[in-house]
């Protein structure tokens, strides 16, 4: 099946534009494909009549252009047969925003759906979702514009079994200068799935790192979930819900009990490598960190702090995360120890964490950063700044950025997120090096690129 | 594939929805793996003659269909040194209900793992390898992998135990086969990739892994 019209369509029918009501979700649709994207769209409904001074067409047939794709806002019981003259209308695919199937015991409508488009070779994600936001091509998330908050375009892929939730994960990325790629919501995945987004966007240029929000998976689909990641090449995150175990119900065996649900997920998931999110909050960092690392590291972290407590809960914190933070040679440290500034050489403690004190200056860093990057003794550097430190500038964020440009080790970085540090967090991160506003944050950056690897 | 006896065992099993010691050690022992040397009789003088022959200590447990758990039944009987004392347990062990002959065996001592497989719903076959014996559920100390599973996932199996160095010689012992372990994983691995939805899961606890053997000590197979 080809998708490419469901996330570049050039032209887009809205089906059940309402004339009566102005929040009907297929207006809000027209509404904002029509005036923010480059998509010719076009309103449908068998009434006809105008809205808002366009014609609204009796059938997707009557439209003078061949449609890419068909957003489908109607009743559930008229749905299957819209999808038919979507088909019969040479349509390139559809998104089936309506809501009343298996999610309100119509499974048997769905099925109908997905056999009509299965025969028909037609692509169509849903019902019962949000559907598709393919930044500067398309919009179908009945949600008005002026209630979102849209990340920057960017290399990362989206895909959530729950709307919410992708919408929140949206407004979390945006909040952090993460960029997306596309983002889509699967709703009851009558036809196209996990799976079948994961091998469309193992092979969109555009996406390099693709994070789900998973609920469950049906019967082994699982089983094709992680085979189909260990083909794809690129990282991938995955945020589950409903890892609690499932309360009292009997089990026969040691294995079955010690194998729920939840724990069979959790170490699958490791076996191939993708990396399990617990929290939204893993689920940012984690996608932040991968979308600008994608090689795998060991975790042996060199940590470069202004401040010796800072230092300290970032060593608790690695060893929570199974990272280690190796004592640094004598010989590395004499290296480090010759590069600093007068006020901090006397009294840094260079053993790892690397503390340069509250009298480092930004050339301090950057020479512990060099010396870091050119060891073999850690394989990622964990820098904790500390913007109210009075020798450290704006320009920090920048020149370290030079120094992973130059050699090419990995950088995670802790800034406090005020405005006011604003500039040295862009100095990192326009150069593609991460910045968490916690420790923890920084810390799971490290660990991400430790767990995008088979274990 | 499965042998023809593999599912002849199966299908006799049936009837009482899991497999009995002897007939799930035949069907591992076909399927490759390490099952001390047993023999299944309800004659005391057959009992003596495979103890007789294989040598002293022995083990000996109830076979009963309607016996799950032998040890909460007091069906099983460890370090057995002589004739005399194997005649006892015989008796006793035939007074249990559903009682349908005792299984002899050869000791066989090592560390307790457990090697263990479910058909996951969503992820088909899976592998529980971990800390085994009667506190199994206790430590919890246990490591999952999805069927098939490689060579190498047996040493990442291992690493992912929080008692690993307690089978990598710890404190002057000597460590557990890997070559062993390994060769057995990956039989059990062939076999419930074979068995598929054929069972819905397997214990093997204790299998008990030593510097030269990984033995199946207790195995309890369950039929859907």
């Amino acid at each position: 099946m080809n998708y490419q019209k469901l996330f570049e369509p050039k032209t887009l029918a809205v089906i059940g534009v309402s004339m009566s009501n102005d929040s009907h979700p297929a207006n809000v649709v027209f509404n904002k494909n029509r005036l923010r994207y480059p998509v010719k769209t076009f309103a449908v409904n068998p009434k006809g009549g105008s809205f808002h001074r366009s014609e609204i067409f009796v059938r997707v047939s009557d439209i003078p252009e061949k449609i890419d794709l068909a957003v489908i806002a109607v009743r559930a019981d008229l749905v299957p047969g819209v999808l038919t003259e979507c088909i019969e209308a040479g349509a390139g695919g559809a998104v089936v925003i309506s809501g009343g199937f298996a999610e309100s015991g119509r499974k048997d409508l769905q099925d109908r759906m997905a056999a009509i488009a299965t025969e028909a070779d037609f692509p169509f994600v849903g019902p019962n979702c949000l559907g598709i936001y393919s930044p500067d091509h398309v919009d179908t998330f009945f949600l008005p514009s002026e209630r979102m908050v849209y990340p920057r375009v960017g290399n990362i892929a989206l895909v959530s079994q729950s709307g919410g939730v992708l919408v929140d994960q949206m407004i979390n990325l945006a909040d952090e200068g993460v960029g997306v790629s596309v983002a889509v919501s699967v709703g009851n995945k009558a036809l196209i799935d996990e799976v079948a987004l994961l091998g469309y966007l193992s092979a969109d240029p555009k996406t390099e790192v693709i994070a789900f929000y998973l609920e469950g998976f049906q019967k082994n689909g699982g089983r094709d979930f992680v085979s189909a990641a260990r083909q794809c090449g690129k990282p991938i995150i995955a945020l589950k819900s409903g890892r609690s175990p499932e309360g009292g119900r009997a089990v026969s065996s040691h294995t079955a009990s010690l194998a729920g649900d939840y724990e069979v997920f959790s170490e699958v998931l490791s076996q191939y490598g993708v990396v399990e999110a617990r929290s939204q909050f893993e689920l940012v960092s984690f996608c932040e960190s991968l979308s600008c690392y994608e090689k795998p590291i060991q975790g042996k972290i060199g940590i470069i702090t202004g401040s010796g407590g800072h230092g300290a809960l970032a060593v608790d914190l690695c060893a929570a995360h199974d990272l280690s933070v190796p004592r640094i040679s004598e010989k590395v440290q004499g290296e480090i120890r010759e590069g600093l500034s007068g006020g901090a050489r006397p009294i840094a403690a260079l053993g790892n964490p690397i503390d340069l004190t509250g009298s480092a200056v930004d050339d301090d860093f950057v020479a512990a950063a060099e010396c870091l990057s050119r060891t073999d003794e850690v394989d990622c550097i964990l820098l904790l700044v500390l913007p109210y430190s009075p020798g450290t500038t704006s320009d920090l964020g920048a020149r370290l950025s030079r120094v992973y440009l130059r050699e090419g080790k990995p950088m995670v970085a802790y800034v406090p997120h005020v405005d006011k540090y604003r500039m040295l967090i862009e100095g990192f991160e326009l150069n593609r090096i991460p910045v968490s506003p916690a420790i923890e944050g920084a810390v799971l950056m490290a660990d991400a690129m430790r767990r995008c690897q088979p274990c | 594939m499965l042998s023809q006896e593999i599912l002849d065992i199966l299908s006799r099993s049936k009837e009482w929805g899991w497999v009995l010691e002897p007939d799930a050690k035949r069907l591992l022992s076909l399927a490759g793996m390490d099952v001390p040397e047993f023999m299944w009789s309800d004659r005391l003088d057959e009992a003596v003659e495979f103890a007789e022959r294989i040598g002293y200590p022995v083990v000996a447990k109830v076979v009963s269909p309607q016996v799950v758990h032998k040890t909460e039944e007091g069906g099983v009987v460890v370090g057995i040194e002589n004739k005399i004392s194997l005649a006892e347990a015989f008796h006793r062990l035939s007074g249990i209900k559903g009682f349908r002959g005792v299984l002899v065996e050869e000791s066989v001592s090592g560390v307790e793992m457990i090697v263990g497989s479910k058909i996951d719903y969503q992820f088909g076959p899976v592998i529980l390898f971990g800390i085994g014996g009667t506190g199994v559920e206790i430590y919890k100390d246990t490591t999952i992998r999805m069927a098939p599973i490689e060579p190498k996932d047996v040493m990442s199996m291992l690493k992912s135990l929080k008692a690993h160095r307690l089978l990598e010689g710890y404190r002057g012992a000597e460590p557990i086969s890997l070559e062993q372990l390994t060769r057995n994983l990956a039989a059990f691995s062939s076999l419930i990739m074979d068995l598929g939805d054929a069972i819905t899961s397997i214990d093997l606890n204790p299998v008990f892994c030593s510097p030269s053997r990984c033995v199946v000590g207790d195995a309890r197979i369950m039929l859907p």
